[in-house]
């Protein structure tokens, strides 16, 4: 089975064929450098990504406040996290590094607050 | 009258990175005057992440790399104003500003930075038909609602601009629940990075349409639907390609206004391609003692670079306050075959340092060469994988280039394909 992906390790974007057998990877071609490589493989063996939103600021100067995944999440379960995360709340004062939601969904990722809000 | 030795317009990531540079150099009296309740400009709503990778070495989201400078100015005595708009800089660097605490506030400084970044281009700069219902605004407007109101104002969404901001907005709305249908670029390319188009776009499946525009919105309260079609090599819609989408929200990420009413104010010459003030290689404008940087100055790409731009200017300001600036002969610069702009525009050819030159290319090439000249002499020449317009490339010019030149010279950079 042949799967395509376009690299993005720099601005260039190489379209890059993958070649894949019963889940193994037999040849990685279309890349300039070795980034496309290790980003194909890691793109079809575990795909992840850096989630950012916001949650519920209770007593806050603004009705929310922004947070991020400490580490990149699997991609398949983003809006899992979302769902969690909008569950969620925390109560001002909060500052930047402040855990939310720690390990969420076993993933490793603790989810931190990214801006400072000293309250009303 | 209040006085200080530099008054900074905006607290953005320009703004203090410039004040906080003044301040190393050893400015005494500097005030910030920003217009939004706290520091930090347009970073405070950005809060994905991708900021700092050069300047600090590390992946942080738009409040954090904020708050970094918003603490460091906590740390010293610069005079920080929220809330404060300025209406007016006098030709001989009066400040005139308004706040609902202190009134109406006039600054006599020795320098100024300007530092208001940019404004979203609006609807009304597009010119697409139709009546005016609620639903359609720029995508940054969109991102404070979410980001920092924290509602969300649609559910099925139009995006018109592959910009980043529109692509970053395309995600946020997603994850948020909303159905972002499809993506429309007038263009044959999108001007956003790669990264995004896969990782807010292709990752939810959203479709981004190339050479595609909104030519009408339908609604009267609120808006119900658009009209799409593709467009010709002129970039005019092509009869019988129209498509009507439904829709309650249409986001315009369409490119970006350097905020520059202040300075025509002063009459400082602006650059016509930039939209920003002509300046010289620490940022001063053609008027003495007023420096700009950031996005009121060229649009970029990286808040990295903003903040080594601003510094430049900050250094800059504390030359001319402590009577360092140096006389000598300026020289222009100038873009040609594909080059669109270079900042700065002027270069003083007894510069001690080295001066980036930054530019951007109005299309893309792959594999072609950056060729730097002056006086027939070829001053450097590299070959670049790639270069495209939304990504700000810089030439390095060093003071042994600079020695040979005269009154004369023209420093030029081109695209050799």
């Amino acid at each position: 089975m042949k799967k395509n992906l376009i690299c993005v390790s720099c601005p260039l974007g190489c379209p890059i064929e993958v070649e894949i057998e019963n889940g193994e990877i037999l040849s990685v071609t279309g890349n300039t450098c070795k980034r496309g490589d290790k980003y194909a493989r890691d793109e079809l063996t575990n795909p992840v990504r850096s989630l950012t939103t916001t949650v519920k600021l209770i007593g806050g100067a603004l009705p929310v406040v922004p947070v991020k995944s400490s580490k990149p999440v699997p991609k398949e379960k983003m809006f899992q996290c979302m769902k969690l995360i909008n569950e969620a709340s925390i109560e001002a004062p909060v500052k930047i590094g402040d855990v939310v939601i720690k390990d969420i969904l076993g993933s490793g990722a603790d989810i931190v607050v990214t801006n400072n809000d000293n309250g009303k | 009258m209040l006085n200080y030795d530099l008054v900074v317009v905006g607290g953005g990531p320009a703004g203090m990175a410039a004040a906080l540079q003044a301040k190393e150099e050893g400015v005494e009296k500097i005030v910030i005057l920003e217009r939004a309740e706290t520091l930090g400009g347009i970073l405070e709503q950005c809060i994905h992440t991708g900021f700092g990778l050069h300047y600090f070495g590390e992946e942080l989201s738009g409040p954090e790399y904020a708050g970094r400078f918003i603490a460091e100015v906590e740390k010293t005595d610069i005079d920080v104003y929220t809330d404060t708009m300025v209406l007016d800089v006098s030709k001989d660097n009066v400040v005139t500003a308004v706040n609902n605490k202190d009134g109406l506030i006039q600054i006599k400084a020795i320098a100024v930075v300007l530092a208001m970044g940019c404004r979203e281009r609006p609807r009304g700069a597009l010119s697409i038909a139709g009546s005016r219902p609620a639903g359609v605004m720029t995508a940054g407007t969109a991102q404070k609602y979410v980001n920092i109101d924290g509602y969300m104002p649609g559910k099925k969404v139009v995006i018109l601009g592959s910009g980043d901001i529109g692509l970053i907005m395309a995600r946020r709305m997603t994850l948020e629940g909303a159905e972002v249908k499809v993506v429309c670029e007038l263009m044959p390319y999108s001007g956003g990075l790669k990264r995004n188009i896969v990782q807010c776009l292709d990752d939810f499946g959203i479709p981004l349409r190339l050479s595609c525009t909104v030519i009408a919105t339908h609604g009267k309260e609120r808006l119900e639907g658009v009209t799409i079609a593709n467009v010709d090599e002129k970039l005019k819609p092509i009869p019988g390609t129209e498509q009507y989408i439904e829709c309650d929200t249409l986001l315009l990420s369409v490119g970006l206004i350097p905020e520059n009413e202040l300075s025509n104010g002063v009459g400082i010459e602006l650059d016509r391609v930039t939209g920003g003030p002509v300046v010289d290689e620490y940022r001063e404008t053609l008027h003495k003692g007023i420096f700009a940087c950031g996005n009121v100055l060229q649009v970029h790409d990286l808040v990295d670079y903003v903040t080594e731009e601003s510094k430049i200017a900050g250094k800059g300001a504390a030359n001319y306050i402590f009577g360092k600036k140096q006389g000598g002969t300026f020289i222009n610069t100038k873009g040609i075959n594909g080059v669109r702009y270079i900042v700065p525009q002027r270069v003083n050819i007894e510069n001690k340092e080295d001066v980036k030159l930054y530019f951007r290319v109005g299309q893309v090439y792959k594999g072609a060469k950056v060729v730097v000249e002056c006086d027939g002499n070829i001053l450097s020449s590299k070959k670049k994988v790639m270069l495209a317009p939304g990504e700000m490339e810089n030439v390095k010019i060093t003071p042994e280039m600079l020695k040979n030149m005269n009154e004369n010279s023209e420093i030029t950079v081109r695209i050799e394909e």
